[in-house]
């Protein structure tokens, strides 16, 4: 199963060819609705945090909601920051779905009560998301801080108890919960919950933690591996395309969709070319000072450049192009690679090569993080005891406040 | 897919016109398929209209010789529950059990 199904057979013609070119409205499109969240995750693509004193009023997001539907946008994304503390989230939910517009939200879970579950279950046309980054607390609560993971499996609970059915559970692939994979499929299927797994980005505050996150070449090769033995029940947003230069293509439309077919929205009315490249490289405009959203889709420059297929660039001439297209475009950017060459995570191992050249990593653009550290915040660097070495030293370390060159020394005549 | 048949454009699925075609979404199995032609999109448009899927072709302008391949793709439209059968008949033909078609 995968979010984007196609036609095949006689009625030939390549689709891709005109994804490449852009749609009239966007297929998929995410709408952070605002930076404020209740946690701190250490690898937030939207440096989530702080709300932003110029996020989209009521009326605003109502007047966005409208056009959405006129453009015949079948469902949106709803993101953050954590969407629901947002005091009008619910409102907006409803007026979404009576015009039209299916949500499918992501949430931490933190405001999904028993009622707000049983409110849910009675819609028709709301998905809801999950997130869980670990099938265990330790492995989930070290990324998204502690607690995290309790207060995803009640919401998980609650809305089982609610007979809210195929709920996702939305988990981004890192180093410590690859091994997890069944893990995390036993867990959904503890929930009536479908798994949907996606990729770790280096954006926003991920760009902090990549180095010791994302999955290593070994790794990459046991997602791939099964999803090609899973896929049929998993839904990854097509985000794992650059492994399709293992050899088989995953289910899925196989390209870079930014600006194409994808974009996102950010809680002032940013639209940038997709949800993992919130920067201003990616910034196509503003619907309130540009125009509107269709306007901005149809019209900006940087859509317009994009949509223009690559030429040129060290991928095009690689033998895999064809199946990985070159990769995510983020990931290039976030770690300073050109966008025409390898992704980071380049599955022929060119990506390592780029990594280890020479390389400017931009600054982030924005950043909504709390200024102060929460209770929960994640913490992923460790105290731990300095390994027993084969050698002892001849006596032990003097303080490194022992500035004076005599320190430690006694003498003994 | 049998061409006497009488179907219809689900109730819950939106078309949005696109240069390739059209999207069609299904508000309640979540499905979203491309048609990939605009004859295509005539046809299903035009199925409720139309006596039968026949007539829905033949209306579009679809030549005879396309239509096995028109079959084909309304019968995954089917599947994906996109199309569904439309109770009685244009022509006021008798029911649709399974069984009491024609060949």
């Amino acid at each position: 199963m995968n979010e984007v199904e196609r036609t095949s057979g006689p009625l030939a013609g390549s689709l891709v060819e005109q994804f490449e070119y852009g749609l009239d409205a966007p297929i998929c499109l995410t709408w952070e609705l605002t930076y404020a969240c209740n946690l701190s995750c250490a690898h937030c693509l939207s440096s989530s945090g702080r709300r932003d004193p110029r996020e989209l009023t009521t009326a605003q997001c109502e007047g966005v909601i409208d056009e959405l539907q006129r453009m015949q946008v079948f469902y949106v994304n709803v993101g953050g920051g954590e969407p629901t503390i947002r005091p009008d989230f619910w409102h907006l939910l409803d007026y979404a779905v009576g015009h039209s517009v299916g949500v499918k939200f992501s949430t931490n879970g933190v405001r999904i009560t028993p009622e707000r579950a049983r409110f849910l279950a009675s819609t028709d046309y709301v998905d809801v998301q999950v997130s869980l980054d670990g099938a265990t607390p330790e492995v989930n609560d070290q990324v998204r801080g502690a607690g995290s993971f309790r207060t995803a499996v009640t919401a998980l609970e609650n809305l089982a108890e609610a007979g809210f059915t195929d709920t996702k559970i939305s988990v981004v692939m890192t180093r410590t919960n690859i091994p997890q994979l069944d893990d995390f499929q036993a867990l959904a299927d503890r929930y009536g919950a479908t798994l949907r797994l996606t990729r770790l980005r280096p954006s926003g505050r991920g760009a902090d933690v990549w180095d010791e996150l994302h999955p290593l070449p070994n790794q990459q090769r046991q997602l791939y591996d099964w999803l090609r033995e899973h896929g049929e029940r998993v839904l990854t947003g097509d985000s794992f395309f650059h492994l399709a230069g293992f050899g088989e293509s995953l289910p899925g439309l196989n390209l870079c969709g930014a600006g194409r077919v994808v974009c996102l929205i950010d809680p002032v009315g940013d639209v940038y070319a997709c949800p993992f490249a919130i920067h201003e490289t990616f910034r196509a405009g503003n619907l309130l000072t540009d125009g509107g959203f269709a306007a901005v889709w149809r019209t900006s420059p940087l859509f317009a450049d994009l949509r223009s297929p690559q030429t040129g660039g060290a991928c095009t001439k690689c033998s895999h192009f064809d199946a990985c297209r070159g990769g995510c475009m983020a990931a290039k950017f976030f770690t300073g690679l050109p966008l025409d060459g390898p992704d980071p995570e380049c599955v022929q191992g060119y990506g390592e090569t780029a990594l280890a050249g020479e390389r400017t990593v931009p600054s982030p653009s924005q950043d909504h993080s709390r200024r102060t550290p929460t209770r929960n915040q994640p913490v992923l660097l460790q105290l731990s005891r300095r390994e027993e070495q084969p050698w002892s030293p001849a006596a032990p370390p003097v303080s490194a406040c022992a500035e004076h060159p005599l320190a430690g020394f006694t003498p003994t005549a | 897919m049998d061409l006497a048949q009488a179907w219809a454009l689900s109730p819950l699925v939106t078309l949005r016109p696109e240069p390739f075609g059209a999207l069609a979404y299904h508000f309640g199995n979540r499905r979203l398929v491309f048609l990939r032609r605009p004859e295509l999109v005539t046809v299903v448009r035009g199925l409720a209209a139309a006596a039968d899927v026949r007539g829905a072709l033949a209306a579009a302008g679809v030549a005879e010789r396309h239509w096995p391949a028109y079959a084909g793709a309304l019968a995954r439209l089917a599947t994906a529950g996109l199309i569904q059968r439309r109770e009685g008949h244009a022509h006021g033909e008798p029911g649709h059990d399974e069984g009491d078609e024609r060949p």
